[in-house]
């Protein structure tokens, strides 16, 4: 247990004053901007804004400069910033098939409608450092628009181009299981009430939304290894801008907020089928803040892993053990339970301490009773 | 928009017409909507209903992308509502932190929903408009220049 400790006020005002010198580093260069942070590190902001579970680019940009860079840090800045505001309301759900695409394949189709869009994407690249990037403002050109400079500019669509769901096109032959129907209830919100196990698909994909990245990979990891295997295919993802639509109470009408950029994954796996269902595919969903498509696809994995007991699937792996996965996805929780351990614990440990003198004195003495 | 040109006599047109200018408001930047207030001046004395403030709203998806919703994350929003002395009330609700741009957004609704003087807050609203319209096909345009034709081959030891 962690006991109050008092004192070392001087010492901690000078930490403080000396991380926030080293957090700006060599004065003779000039401070971040957080429009530098928002405009060129990009990734690092949305991961903070997803496991955060707060959409604020400007915020975000802030909090990855404060934490000097720890990501984990600056999203337990953020979620610690989002407990001082009211909550004005729940939005719409987004409309995912309503938005402005800017990447979008499909590993299962190849003629999908809509196209195959790359869009800004790290896959097919030769992951070779680029050094010309490390040489100043000149070695940092990103040359004209893929458009301007002579990309294939044959079928730009003049207007919005309908993209439907993988998932749809599977699902009007019914080879994939529907979504769960919408019975107009209020989801459960892990931020409002605590979380009794089991919970609902609703409760775990809150969890999974602003759940840990690397830990969340991990685990979608293991059940491509054979722990839990589920056979994979990623139908679809999709990244680019979906309009946020709020109902205005005073107004009693729905009003548009602005819109905001999310990664979706519609994972498509084997399924056997049962006595009531036939075979057919199942799937796993991923619904992440920004571009954030290695964790779009690691929450689809463990989301369908999570499925065993609904499908009547075998229990045999860590990523189907729901208490375990969803009460440990969270860095914010995580990182306090462990770093905690770095705080004064002089008077717990002062306990030990003669506990084990006790048990060593009273040990001696047994021996020494033996011996006799 | 293109529903103002028509006239406005249907309750629920000029609720879609009021919800679209709505729309493009929260689009606006800072600097746009004081720029339009300015272009629209003389303005009435406008007094806020209630204190601008900065709060969350609840963002969801839906299981599927189109089945049951749950709860996605949250994002900060900015609202106000004023009333425009011997004129209408307006509303905003922008996402972001900045109080000020919603409280102009909110003058600019009150605005609009004074017929004499909608087709000038129409007018002012043409750039804004045009940027974000501009955007979006850029965007478009960006993202298809990447589009890809797969093709499968057959494996030769087949």
């Amino acid at each position: 247990m962690y006991v109050a400790a008092k004192g070392g006020e001087k010492a901690i005002r000078n930490a403080h004053a000396l991380l926030a010198k080293r957090r700006r580093g060599n004065e003779n260069l000039p401070s971040i901007g957080l429009d530098q942070i928002a405009a060129q590190l990009t990734l690092a902001v949305d991961r903070v804004m997803a496991e955060g579970s707060l959409y604020d680019i400007e915020l975000a940009s802030l909090a990855v400069k404060q934490a000097r860079g720890d990501l984990i840090e600056a999203i337990f800045l953020i979620r610690a910033f989002r407990t001082t505001l009211p909550r004005f309301g729940n939005a719409q759900p987004l409309d995912t098939s309503r938005m402005l695409v800017r990447r979008r394949v499909s590993a299962t189709f190849k003629d999908l409608p809509g196209g195959q869009l790359l869009g800004p994407t790290f896959d097919y690249t030769h992951r070779l450092l680029d050094t010309a990037l490390g040489g100043g403002e000149n070695g940092d050109i990103s040359g004209d628009s893929p458009v301007a400079s002579g990309g294939d500019i044959g079928d730009i669509p003049a207007a919005p181009v309908a993209m439907p769901r993988v998932t749809d096109l599977l699902g009007q032959e019914g080879l994939i299981e529907a979504s769960p129907a919408d019975d107009g209830a209020e989801p459960f919100d892990i931020t409002r009430a605590p979380v009794a196990y089991p919970v609902d698909r609703a409760t775990r994909l809150q969890t999974l939304a602003r759940g840990d990245e690397g830990y969340l990979l991990a685990l979608g990891y293991s059940t491509q290894r054979g722990y839990a295997r589920s056979h994979p295919f990623v139908g679809e993802i999709r990244f680019g801008d979906v309009e946020v639509i709020f109902e205005v109470p005073e107004l009693g009408f729905e009003v548009s907020l602005g819109t905001v950029q999310v990664t979706e994954c519609q994972m498509v796996n084997q399924f056997k089928g049962s006595a009531e269902v036939p075979p057919q595919f199942t799937r796993g969903y991923g619904l992440v803040f920004g571009q954030c498509e290695r964790k779009a696809m690691s929450m689809a994995l463990v989301e369908r892993a999570l499925r065993w007991k609904e499908l009547g699937e075998e229990q045999s792996a860590p990523a189907q053990d729901e208490e375990f996965v969803l009460s440990h996805c969270d860095n914010v929780q995580a990182t306090g339970f462990v770093e905690h351990l770095k705080l004064p614990h002089y008077v717990d440990f002062q306990a030990e301490l003669d506990l084990v003198r006790r048990m060593r004195a009273e040990h001696e003495a047994e021996m020494k009773e033996a011996a006799e | 928009m293109q529903a103002l040109k028509k006239n406005l006599n249907d309750g629920s047109d000029l609720r879609a017409a009021r919800q679209a200018t709505m729309a493009l408001l929260a689009r606006a930047s800072a600097s746009e909507l004081h720029a339009m207030l300015a272009r629209l001046a003389p303005i009435p004395a406008a007094s806020d209903l209630r204190p601008t403030e900065t709060g969350l709203v609840m963002l969801r998806g839906r299981t599927g992308g189109d089945g049951a919703p749950f709860n996605l994350g949250e994002a900060t929003v900015s609202r106000a509502a004023v009333h425009l002395e011997g004129g209408a009330t307006g509303f905003a609700y922008r996402l972001g932190r900045d109080v000020g741009a919603a409280r102009a957004a909110a003058i600019i609704d009150a605005l609009w929903q004074d017929e004499e003087r909608r087709d000038a807050v129409e007018a002012a609203l043409a750039s804004l408009k045009a940027r974000l319209e501009a955007e979006a096909d850029e965007a478009r345009a960006e993202t298809a220049a990447t589009k890809v034709d797969f093709f499968t081959l057959v494996r030769g030891e087949d």
